[in-house]
């Protein structure tokens, strides 16, 4: 395999790796539901976009022709993610689960 | 009957089709048949989401704000993961964002952008389509995140649409 291929293939896995990790930090260490929210939607993002990037640059340097399903799984995701954060964060308005003092506004519910 | 039959939105039926032959290892017959059986049923139980027909006043501007999008992603994620890792006090915020935009693809697609991008959700939008309620992990008012939204991604919108 060329070798500029296989560098950017690990430099996107690593990549990839670093923001999901970030990501599953972030819901560990933020003070409430609404803010741990962000971590893994935006895990999701730049993580999982730069890991199948990297798996789009694999198959097609092996000559197997450019993954388009991979392209796919990515715009699947863009399209899903914010939905299911969205829902997530309406449902947590329903049943009021509170906010962290430090937040300033408040939520409602219709 | 007949009704029933046709392709109440037919860009997107074209869109499932060829997606379903992406996804299928290669064009064949069975591919084509399925992706037939689906580009018809999907818009069809779908319809009733779809009050009013996708429009877009100027669609050529459609894949620059894309492009955008994907470049904001990039650098507003290295700053949550900055913030995350610093160990510092988020400052979190809600806001309701007033909306300008009318038509309720628009409104979804700014929604979702917000979603996408991070250091924003969308948490909700109230039953009159006029507000926004928006999570943000860490901004120092609500004038700071309106105003970046309303600049940067509803006034492109409002041109594609409008």
């Amino acid at each position: 395999m060329n070798p500029i291929a296989e560098y950017a293939i690990a430099l996107l896995l690593l990549i990839g790796g670093f923001f999901t990790l970030v990501g599953a930090i972030g819901l560990a260490r933020l003070p409430d539901f609404y803010t741990r929210l962000h971590g893994p939607t935006k895990a999701t993002t730049v993580g999982v976009g730069a890991i199948v990037l990297s798996s789009v640059i694999y198959f097609s340097s092996k000559g197997q022709g450019v993954g388009v399903a991979e392209v796919l799984i990515t715009v699947f995701l863009f399209l899903t993610a914010p939905v299911s954060a969205n829902i997530l964060a309406k449902a947590a308005m329903h049943i009021g689960v509170p906010t962290t003092d430090s937040t300033r506004g408040n939520t409602w519910d219709q | 009957m007949l009704d029933r039959l046709s392709f109440p939105q037919p860009y997107l039926s074209l869109i499932l089709f060829a997606v379903w032959q992406f996804l299928s290892d290669g064009v064949s017959g069975a591919s084509v048949v399925m992706g037939l059986v689906l580009a018809w049923m999907i818009p069809q139980l779908t319809r009733g989401f779809w009050p009013d027909p996708p429009f877009f006043a100027r669609p050529w501007k459609l894949p620059p704000y894309l492009v955008l999008v994907l470049y904001d992603i990039l650098v507003s994620s290295v700053s949550v993961a900055r913030l995350i890792l610093s160990g510092r006090e988020p400052k979190p915020i809600l806001v309701s964002y007033p909306l300008e935009l009318t038509h309720p693809l628009a409104i979804s697609m700014l929604a979702s952008t917000i979603s996408l991008t991070p250091g924003t959700v969308s948490a909700d939008v109230s039953d009159d389509r006029t507000l926004l309620l928006i999570h943000a992990l860490d901004a120092e008012s609500d004038d700071e995140v309106i105003n970046a939204i309303r600049t940067r991604y509803e006034a492109r919108l409002k041109e594609m649409f409008q």
